[in-house]
């Protein structure tokens, strides 16, 4: 089963979640960390590097000997990322989205395709849990292909837990879609509920059943539990606002490790997990009805 | 000193004389890295302090400002964001063409028995499929992925967005909110705009923040804190744009402010103060407020911040 951590405002808490959720089940766990531009997992585990690979994606490279500037390349590129330029063509690799167009088009087969990195994905190894982790080059804006790299290391079977970037654009839909459950962690603060309200609409509108967490509960007000309870989400578990949880979380230690009262709630979200996980046939039926484009 | 916030915004924006319009304005942009570290508080609080700066809310894809600034929208506008592919099913001969060129798996089989359709969540707007298919059964009408607003607030004038749900092209949203906040900035004659970053270091963030006069990194003592901080404290070097930093909740982890303190000077950023943790944040939050209306430590804190910030970028 794969469960998606998620929340439309950063800094709810998703990678707390996702990493002592994971340290919360049993058996052999596999973590992917999809937030590639900050991916932060890693920093509260004891973790050994198994493999690294750069990601790249492709990108054209023009013969100048067989071009003849007929400029039938920068007619059909979206991204303004090929023009031609009294005698030449200019290629700009940033803007490329790699979707072969100009390849394709060009009647002089001028153009091939070389590979631009955009980053890397590792695999590392904390105990049970495998981490698998992309990792953006500075500079770069193009996420989606890294985090679909991240994702194509999924494992067939057993548990997968991916800690999805925040937000609700392209990224986040990235990093959620194909999973069978989604946690929604959010704050009971405004800018919490807001969040969270385009969070859920963007998980309803790609067909996925959700639950929601609620961090550091009691620090704000009783709004987002009224959405909840207005909207029929289950809240599967409350983390309650205590300064040692803030203080064990900046020294990069685990919840589960080092804050007792904590364990037993984690152990609550993972058993509820597993149930889900013994219901999801069931929730794929239902995936496969609900509505997939937006 | 209390901040006013009385009602006293204009129904229409001021414009200002013809000569205004031949100054830059300074431009403040406010990352984090990673999110949650109060950026948005800080830039509600800024924009109370500064008066009559334009605000940007550049966090198109969860946009937090106008909770807490109270905006009257005078304007609305969609906002275009490229083409998507659609085939028309009454000439789609099913040659598979569509699928075979297509990098972003985005051509499905169609209800009927041998026909495609495309996802629009997955295409990429490239145009490929439309200029290949055989039968010419696919139409590429412009995507409408969001709204943008212009609001005036009792602090100043507003551009914010609302990307579609599940849309693409934030980046180019958020350079058409950043692109309106300047073009009003210059016909107001306003002496800052002041820009709400996305977190993160990908392409929106990047459209926020190229060609800034500064930014603000408002970062908090925690290993992510300090980890993304220095992502995006190499990436405003990597576009040489000028940073000033600001530690939030720094009493949560002392040591690790004086670290992050320690590291930024290192890398040429501006120490332009710390926040103490105070729940007035939260509190200002709840009742609709900017945290220095409200008052408290965090208040003074971020007025400090403020003075600093105002007299480096010289506004």
């Amino acid at each position: 089963m794969i469960v998606a951590i998620a929340s439309g405002k950063g800094g709810t808490g998703k990678t707390t979640v996702a990493v002592n959720l994971a340290l919360s089940l049993p058996g052999e766990i596999q973590l992917l960390d999809c937030d590639v531009e900050a991916p932060n997992a890693h920093l509260f585990l004891e973790t050994a590097l198994a493999t690294r690979e750069i990601v790249g994606i492709p990108v054209p490279e023009i013969d100048a000997d067989r071009c003849n500037q007929c400029a039938e390349c920068s007619r059909i590129c979206q991204y303004h990322a090929i023009a031609v330029l009294g005698t030449g063509v200019m290629v700009f690799p940033e803007l490329c989205h790699g979707c072969g167009g100009c390849t394709l088009v060009c009647p002089e087969e001028a153009i091939r395709e070389v590979r631009r990195p955009i980053g890397v994905v590792e695999k590392l190894r904390a105990g049970n849990i495998e981490l698998v982790q992309g990792r953006l080059n500075i500079g770069e804006a193009l996420v989606p292909p890294l985090i679909r790299e991240v994702r194509a290391k999924t494992r067939d079977g057993g548990t997968v837990l991916i800690d999805a970037p925040p937000g609700t654009s392209c990224s986040m839909i990235a990093a959620v879609r194909g999973s069978d459950f989604v946690i929604l962690v959010t704050e009971p603060t405004p800018f919490g509920l807001n969040d969270l309200g385009l969070a859920v609409e963007t998980v309803r509108t790609l067909g996925l059943p959700c639950g929601v967490v609620i961090n550091r509960a009691g620090s704000g007000d009783d709004r987002v539990h009224d959405y909840c309870a207005a909207e029929g989400l289950e809240i599967l578990l409350e983390i309650p606002d205590d300064r040692r949880i803030a203080e064990a979380y900046s020294r990069g230690r685990t919840l589960v490790g080092s804050v007792p009262e904590v364990r037993p709630l984690f152990l609550s979200l993972a058993e509820q997990i597993q149930d889900l996980a013994t219901a999801v046939p069931e929730l794929q039926a239902e995936k496969g009805r609900a509505r997939v484009c937006g | 000193m209390p901040v006013s916030a009385v009602e006293k915004r204009p129904d229409s924006l001021p414009v200002a004389p013809a000569q205004a319009a031949l100054a830059a304005v300074p431009e403040l942009v406010v990352i984090s890295g990673k999110g949650g570290t109060g950026k948005t508080s800080v830039v509600a609080s800024f924009a109370a302090l500064a008066q009559d700066a334009v605000i940007a809310d550049c966090d198109v894809d969860a946009a937090d400002l106008h909770l807490v600034l109270d905006p009257r929208t005078l304007e609305t506008h969609n906002f275009v964001g490229g083409h998507e592919a659609v085939i028309r099913q009454s000439d789609c001969e099913a040659g598979g063409t569509c699928r075979n060129v297509c990098r972003f798996d985005a051509v499905r089989a169609g209800q009927g028995s041998n026909q495609f359709v495309i996802d629009p969540l997955s295409c990429e707007g490239c145009g490929v499929c439309v200029e290949f298919c055989p039968s010419r059964a696919i139409d590429f009408p412009e995507r409408t992925c969001g709204e943008w607003f212009v609001s005036t607030t009792p602090h100043g004038p507003m551009v914010h967005a609302r990307l579609g749900i599940a849309a693409e092209n934030s980046g180019k949203l958020v350079s058409t909110v950043r692109g309106e906040a300047k073009r009003i900035a210059v016909t107001h004659g306003s002496k800052l705009i002041l820009v709400d970053g996305p977190p993160g270091i990908g392409c929106p963030v990047i459209a926020a923040m190229t060609g800034a006069t500064g930014v603000l990194v408002v970062t908090e003592p925690t290993v992510s804190g300090e980890h993304d901080m220095e992502r995006v404290l190499e990436l405003a070097t990597h576009f040489k744009i000028p940073v000033a930093m600001c530690v939030n909740r720094w009493d949560i982890n002392p040591e690790a402010a004086e670290r992050i303190e320690v590291h930024g000077r290192d890398h040429g950023a501006v120490i332009a103060g710390r926040i103490r943790y105070d729940a007035a944040v939260t509190r200002a939050q709840v009742e609709g407020r900017t945290v220095v209306e409200l008052g408290g430590t965090a208040a003074d804190d971020i007025r400090t911040v403020w003075d600093r910030v105002r007299r480096w970028l010289e506004v």
